[in-house]
């Protein structure tokens, strides 16, 4: 019990203290659980990363579900993972009260008319450092000209354009292995 | 139900946004349009709102969105939605693998998904980007902070409530 209450505490705690996720709760992670608790090697948490990222769903989580897995079973996973969400849970839910409430105020209203445009840049910059790291040769570039097609032409669902990337990059890895 | 709605839309969410982060956006596209839930400044507001608070951001858009959509109850139940592709499949593969490295063929799928994420996040982006950018002031504003974003690659924060002081400032 707890040993439940460990996990949870633990990632709540990350929760907390992590921006945006991903990659940005590594550093936090390691410390917590590589050199506080011994739980894992930074090896191993390089492993469960790897394994966070070819598996569906988001990256934190993943990773929290893994290792609460290695420590408590199913239930630890389950535990961490909750521990993980509840910061996000209550904070969000708090701030998106005040908002609806104030929306209607007019320095609201312009902060956010200049936060959008903050937003369209924060993305603009993502996918700047993303497009290298994403489209490596013509099979990728390929896959990003059809995917765009798919979304702007044939107003498309995220899920399909999605499916249909994985199998065409699972059709084309078959045969490229076939060849050689 | 609305509850089971959202947790089967975010079951979903979870299950194809591979990576999370902004790669949830794009599917909260396709809610808007096939709920009406909210629209597109709203969703640019999310953003905006996840990205300066503590939290997975994708999480985090998760429960602004079931909160929006149905209070607290829904917050919780999109939430849930959300990370339950995760528990199920991660607990498997630790149950059944020991040692699990990323299969050759898992591989592949990924090496073909991660140019059409981008696709769906540069779609996801020209929408916001229509939303927010609508005159010249807005465009040189735009210009300004893509280029300290880019250069200095501080936190999202910083960048995000200058922009609320500047919005004020300037009267956007």
């Amino acid at each position: 019990m707890s040993e439940l209450f460990n996990l949870f505490s633990l990632f709540f705690k990350i929760g907390l203290f992590t921006f945006g996720g991903g990659y940005a709760m590594l550093p936090l992670l390691q410390d917590e659980i590589v050199k506080k608790r011994a739980w894992a090697t930074d090896e191993e948490m390089l492993d469960y990363y790897s394994i966070g990222q070819c598996t569906p769903g988001i990256i934190a989580i993943n990773v929290s579900t893994f290792i609460g897995c290695k420590r408590k079973g199913v239930i630890g996973g389950i535990v961490a993972t909750l521990g993980m969400v509840a910061p996000s849970l209550i904070i969000i839910m708090m701030v998106a009260a005040f908002l609806k409430k104030y929306m209607d105020n007019i320095y609201l209203v312009q902060a956010f008319e200049g936060i959008r445009i903050a937003v369209t840049a924060l993305m603009a910059d993502i996918l700047w450092n993303l497009f290298p790291k994403s489209i490596t040769g013509r099979f990728g570039f390929f896959i990003f000209v059809l995917g765009l097609a798919m979304l702007l032409f044939f107003h498309l669902s995220a899920v399909s354009v999605v499916a249909a990337a994985g199998f065409l990059g699972f059709v084309h890895g078959y045969f490229q292995r076939r060849a050689k | 139900m609305i509850y089971a709605t959202l947790a089967v839309e975010f079951f979903k969410i979870g299950l194809f946004a591979i990576g999370g982060g902004l790669v949830t956006v794009p599917f909260l596209f396709d809610l808007a349009g096939k709920y009406g839930w909210f629209s597109v400044s709203d969703l640019a507001d999310m953003i905006a709102v996840s990205e300066s608070t503590p939290g997975p951001l994708g999480v985090n858009m998760a429960t602004y969105v079931g909160y929006d959509v149905a209070g607290i109850g829904g917050g919780i139940a999109a939430t849930l939605g959300l990370v339950m592709p995760s528990i199920i499949i991660i607990i498997l593969l630790s149950r059944f693998l020991k040692k699990f490295s990323c299969d050759l063929r898992v591989q592949d799928v990924l090496r073909g998904i991660r140019p059409a994420v981008l696709a769906l996040i540069l779609t996801a982006g020209l929408e916001v980007g229509k939303m927010a950018v609508g005159n010249w002031k807005q465009a040189g504003i735009f210009v300004v902070f893509f280029a300290a974003i880019h250069y200095w690659k501080k936190s999202p924060i910083l960048y995000i409530v200058s922009a609320a002081v500047l919005g004020v400032a300037l009267k956007l």
